[in-house]
């Protein structure tokens, strides 16, 4: 085992800040979910590697990633068809413009 | 030395597909980049010798989600084009935030003392996986599948088009 645990966390924390970005900055209602799939991934990658250094014997950790990768499909259909029903409505998906509740 | 080289190799290439992914002018090539993005993350889980995990990765996230992002651009795509603003206005406090969130987690990473143990992965990883989800973790299990039923029926109730309205368009 030559690659420090340090190393993955940094990597799942950068991925977690670049997502984080995508989601505060972008307006395109698709956009911002694709910065949640990369922090959900930052997140799948912690877990494994948490699991890989801490607890190899069982596999708790494995078992966590594949819930996440279920909840991460179930948000990203239920996400996908908000948008489009969004837009087949108002005709835009920049979510700036989706403010129904302000009017 | 070699796991080093891959991992760091690994790395430069998810984590500049990430930042093409947020800060791309063209979504549709963010979501091909995301694409990248994870299929690095899929070689990171098999450094991590998760392969039932990596397997997954590329079935779920390359073969569903990221097709399905793709299939929703190109249904609204009319009037995503180049030459549209895609950031907004407070961009810069969003990196600025950002970047203070990765000092603060890398901080946390390395001033934390991690109890590591060394240890090997059982000889069977994915036999073992499946008696941990159908004995100890049974409940979540059920639940995740109800909440996948859930989410499939309710994401076609919302995207379909309604009858009375194509008939009140008439």
């Amino acid at each position: 085992m030559s690659i420090p645990l340090n190393w993955y966390l940094v990597l799942a924390a950068a991925l977690f800040s670049i997502g984080i970005y995508g989601v505060l900055s972008r307006r395109n209602a698709i956009g911002i979910l694709m910065g949640i799939e990369l922090m959900l991934n930052a997140v799948n990658i912690n877990l494994v590697a948490f699991w890989r250094f801490m607890d190899p014997g069982r596999l708790t950790g494995q078992v966590f990633a594949l819930f996440v990768f279920t909840v991460a499909a179930a948000e990203v259909a239920v996400g996908l068809a908000l948008v489009i029903a969004i837009y087949r409505n108002r005709d835009t998906v920049v979510v700036e413009e989706i403010d129904l509740l302000k009017e | 030395m070699v796991p080093v080289i891959v991992f760091a190799a690994v790395s430069i290439v998810t984590l500049g597909a990430a930042v093409a992914v947020v800060t791309n002018k063209n979504i549709l090539h963010s979501a091909f980049y995301l694409v990248l993005a994870f299929v690095g993350i899929a070689s990171i889980y098999v450094l991590l010798e998760a392969p039932f995990i990596a397997v997954v990765q590329v079935l779920v996230y390359i073969g569903a989600i990221a097709i399905l992002i793709v299939f929703a651009i190109m249904l609204t795509r009319r009037i995503m084009s180049k030459d549209i603003e895609q950031r907004n206005a407070q961009w810069i406090w969003s990196a600025l935030g950002a970047l203070i969130l990765f000092g603060v987690l890398g901080w946390i990473v390395y001033s934390a003392n991690w109890p590591v143990v060394q240890g090997a992965v059982p000889d069977d990883p994915i036999a073992l996986l499946g008696q941990e989800l159908l004995t100890t973790y049974v409940v979540p299990f059920e639940i995740a599948s109800v909440l996948l039923l859930a989410a499939l029926v309710g994401s076609i109730v919302i995207g379909r088009e309604r009858e009375q309205d194509s008939r009140s368009a008439e």
